[in-house]
């Protein structure tokens, strides 16, 4: 992969990562798999946790959730495979149950894997989900297939224009696993903040957007994705609807809220603690 | 940020409202067009993003795919080259099960005659080493020996394939079959996940969206045959088709009618797909788009490693759990007698008449319903009741087996019978209870189990009867 | 891709081969989001990949990765061809 450059520094094997397949005694941080289908999420969920979740090379192998735990730097990670989607914004079963979990589950962090040999489709996906929940990592996965179709990804530069970390990885192969953990493990602690970049739709939503914003952010302070709320709201999605008239949506913004003031220990802490 | 001031409660109500109310209006004037708007925006800041971080080296798409794709669903030969496939799959299958197969059953059944002493020189009751080794462990030697080496040989390869990207072309090329017959063209992909195991290819049902396409697939799953099912299939073919031709030939004469019963399961699966979309599950055809990803290269040998120590563990641990005490079960019913018959002679001459009509016995019968819980245990289930009275005879061969066989009055149309009922007949009870807990309906479940029998059950008679008529009895 | 054709046509009119540039989308509700979700944009170069062995579905190359769509749906798509 030299020739990209992007990870030639990078490459190795996982060194900093035990395997706990399914023993979820202690769990520090949670962790969201998403990306569009084929992407490799079940290979890296595998290589991660040890498990032994089916991969296959075609779109939709992964029908149902699955969950498994790595340790890294003596935390406890919780991983979960979510079955691929094209977008989250269609409301069919499998968004809705990807998308509910981006926003309800309240993930720590949402590795999103993109197809580096399709990246256009790909970052689709990755901008609806910045949308969602700043809390994100991008993997870029494939990056092998990549070189040999003679793509060359400069990841710095897809970082800064989406404004969350790249990392560049070739899971099959278990390259760039070790990166990805660590940068994981960095947003999760705080260590490392994201800032993505926000997509501005035509200039007429935009404005409607905008009036809408401060009255969802007088109603729930600390929420990270406000102008998402605004934008389902505004296109009508009955279930966000329905999360805000039934509460569901200011409990979740309280509790996103109360997550960044906290020392993320004592938070996964909390979360275990039964609502 | 002070998160003490966020009450829910307090604000749920009026700011709400207001909020939808306003959401709402400025819906109504914006108009229809927002989600275009919005999805076109995001595509375009993908495409621009793309381009930005992305450099091109040589040529833009590499056409090699697309070359093969030309072939693998060419007019001509991309229904030649499924069948081509699928024989061979077969073919090395049955080529390759007769090593380990010899080695396994010598295995076992030394140790079978190990056990028999063991017990001997302890001084064990017969009774108790009857139900002990001739029961359990009878059991469990039989599945593992004539189920595990065609599943080891079988998954690796299907694998494979799967891992190659062949999977996606091939419901590519069926689909214009499954939506004359008002189905979903993903169906193919959860019928060949279903060669696995039928209860895998349920669940893989939920890649169709459309709910009356995804039950068509699900009642329909059963009809590709699976992991319990290949090993009896390719028994039959072997033993009886096969053995009709010259050697050199016999191969591929068994993966062809392997192939060929494959074939007529996918044609009854046609066939009840069409019945269900033009009756009880009319409705619109949905959309349909299908990726066809990139060719891979398989991971050979990781996929070998795997799939092989999974399939072994599998199949034993199965073996454990519904083998074992069908072996017990069946030493009972032989060893347990009632005014000096076996329960298992008295049960199986009830069944005797039906099993008559359908071209099998009743001793076939009693194994299917003992074998409910497991399709992979009706063969050894079978040869455990036939050879409950005699003395265990050493099976080292495939010969003998057939004579086990035919001395119990088997002929080529009761194997040709015995396949068509294996292929047909209901679900496993695995299968049927994750029916259930993907479709969450009662009246499904027992249409999804109970309309395989009762066609299998036409099949067979239909089947049995013309063969008599041919043959002049 | 050079130019576009004058008349509006579907995307079931190309033959493999042959390029469209996706101009609107005929169908309301699901199947519009899933069509949009592929990015099927107006805007979009389509070209026509495959086609089935029994003539039905085709296969599209849209936005890098190949995508089988059956007549019925290509038809609700429409272009304007590149000559
Ligand atoms: N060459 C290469 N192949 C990979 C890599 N990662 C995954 N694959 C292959 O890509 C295919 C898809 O991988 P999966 O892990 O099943 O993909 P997924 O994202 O879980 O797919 P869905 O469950 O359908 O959403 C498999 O055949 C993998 O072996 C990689 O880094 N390089
Ligand atoms: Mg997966």
């Amino acid at each position: 992969m030299g020739a990209c450059g992007g990870c030639g520094s990078k490459c190795g094997k996982q060194r900093g990562v035990i395997r706990l397949g399914v023993d979820a005694s202690r769990l520090d941080y949670l962790v969201a798999l998403a990306g569009n289908p084929n992407t490799g999420k079940s290979t890296i969920f595998n290589a991660l946790t040890g498990l032994k979740q089916h991969t296959g090379n075609w779109p939709g192998k992964t029908v149902t959730r699955a969950e498994g735990m790595f340790e890294h730097q003596r935390k406890r990670f919780k991983l979960i495979d979510l079955p691929g989607t094209y977008s989250l914004l269609s409301t069919t079963v499998d968004e809705e149950i990807a998308r509910d979990f981006l926003l309800f589950g309240q993930p720590d962090v949402t590795i999103v894997v993109l197809d580096a040999t399709c990246l256009e489709r790909n970052l689709n996906l990755a901008l609806q989900v910045v949308e969602i929940t700043d809390r994100v990592v991008v993997c870029l996965n494939l990056m092998d297939e990549a070189q040999r179709k003679g793509i060359c990804i400069n990841d710095r530069r897809l970082s800064v224009d989406l404004g969350v970390p790249v990392v560049p990885c070739a899971a099959r192969h278990k390259v760039g696993l070790d990166e990805l953990v660590r940068t994981t493990h960095e947003i999760a602690s705080g260590a490392l903040t994201a800032h993505p970049r926000h997509v501005a739709a035509n200039h007429g939503t935009m404005e409607a957007v905008d009036e809408l914003v401060p009255m969802i952010q007088s109603m729930m302070p600390g929420m990270p994705s406000v102008r998402w709320v605004a934008m389902r709201l505004l296109e009508g999605d009955k279930r966000i609807r329905q999360a805000l008239q039934t509460g569901e949506l200011l409990q979740l913004a309280a509790a996103l809220a109360s997550r960044k003031v906290q020392q993320p220990q004592t938070l996964a802490q909390a979360k275990l603690v039964p609502a | 940020m002070n998160t003490d001031v966020i009450d829910p409660g307090h604000l749920a109500g009026r700011d709400t409202e207001s909020c939808l109310t306003k959401a709402d209006a400025l819906r109504d004037q914006l108009g229809s067009s927002l989600h275009d708007n919005l999805v076109a925006a995001l595509y375009e800041e993908a495409a621009a993003i793309a381009e930005h971080a992305t450099t091109q080296h040589g040529l833009r798409w590499s056409g090699f795919d697309q070359k093969i794709d030309r072939i693998v669903t060419s007019r001509w030969l991309g229904f030649p080259i499924m069948l081509a496939l699928l024989t061979f799959v077969f073919w090395l299958t049955i080529k390759g099960a007769n090593y380990p197969s010899a080695m396994i059953g010598d295995a076992l059944f030394w140790l079978h005659d190990r056990l028999e002493a063991g017990m001997k020189a302890v001084g064990a009751p017969w009774w108790l080493t009857g139900f002990l080794v001739h029961g359990v462990y009878r059991g469990l030697a039989w599945v593992v020996a004539v189920m595990l080496p065609p599943m080891l040989i079988f998954f690796p390869i299907f694998t494979i394939l799967e891992d190659l990207g062949y999977l996606p072309r091939v419901a590519f090329n069926l689909d214009r079959l499954f939506k004359s017959v008002g189905a979903h063209g993903k169906q193919s992909l959860t019928m060949a996940m279903g060669f696995g195991c039928n209860a895998a290819g349920v669940i893989a049902c939920r890649v169709i969206d459309s709910p009356r396409e995804r039950l068509i697939a699900i009642i329909t799953n059963n009809f590709a045959p699976c992991n319990g099912r290949w090993p009896t299939l390719i028994m039959l073919a072997s033993l009886f088709v096969a053995a009709a031709l010259p050697p050199a030939y016999s191969a591929l004469a068994a993966a062809g009618s392997v192939v060929g019963v494959t074939l007529f399961g996918a044609l009854v699966m046609f066939a009840v797909s069409w019945g269900l979309s033009r009756t009880a599950l009319k409705g619109e055809a949905s959309t349909f788009t299908l990726e066809l990803p990139p060719y891979r290269k398989p991971q050979i040998l990781k996929t070998l490693y795997t799939s092989i120590i999974d399939r072994t563990l599998l199949v034993l641990w199965r073996a454990v759990v519904m083998a074992a005490p069908a072996g017990g079960l069946c030493w009972l019913l032989a060893n347990l007698t009632f005014e000096g018959r076996s329960l298992m002679e008295i049960f199986s001459g009830w069944l005797n008449p039906f099993g008559h009509a359908l071209g099998l016995d009743g001793v076939i019968l009693l194994a299917y319903i003992v074998a409910i819980p497991a399709n992979e245990i009706v063969v050894p289930t079978i040869l455990m009741a036939y050879m409950s009275k005699g003395m265990m005879v050493e099976l080292d061969s495939m010969a003998e087996l057939k004579q086990v066989f035919v001395t119990h009055g088997w002929t080529p149309m009761t194997a040709v019978c015995l396949m068509l009922f294996s292929l047909l007949h209901n679900p496993c009870s695995t299968t049927i209870m994750t029916i259930f807990k993907e479709t969450r309906s009662a009246k499904w479940t027992i249409v999804a189990s109970l309309l395989p029998l009762i066609i299998a059950v036409i099949v067979c008679f239909a089947v049995a009867s013309l063969w008599r008529m041919a043959a002049g009895h | 891709m050079d130019t576009l054709d004058d008349t509006e046509r579907t995307l079931a009119s190309l033959t493999p081969g042959e390029q469209g540039v996706v101009q609107g989308l005929s169908c309301e509700g699901l199947t519009r989001r899933r069509f949009l979700d592929l990015g099927l944009v107006p805007g979009t170069l389509v070209e026509v990949a495959l086609r089935s062995p029994l003539g039905d579905p085709t296969a599209y190359l849209i936005r890098g990765s190949t995508i089988a769509l059956r007549k019925d749906e290509a038809n609700k798509i429409s272009i304007r061809k590149a000559v």
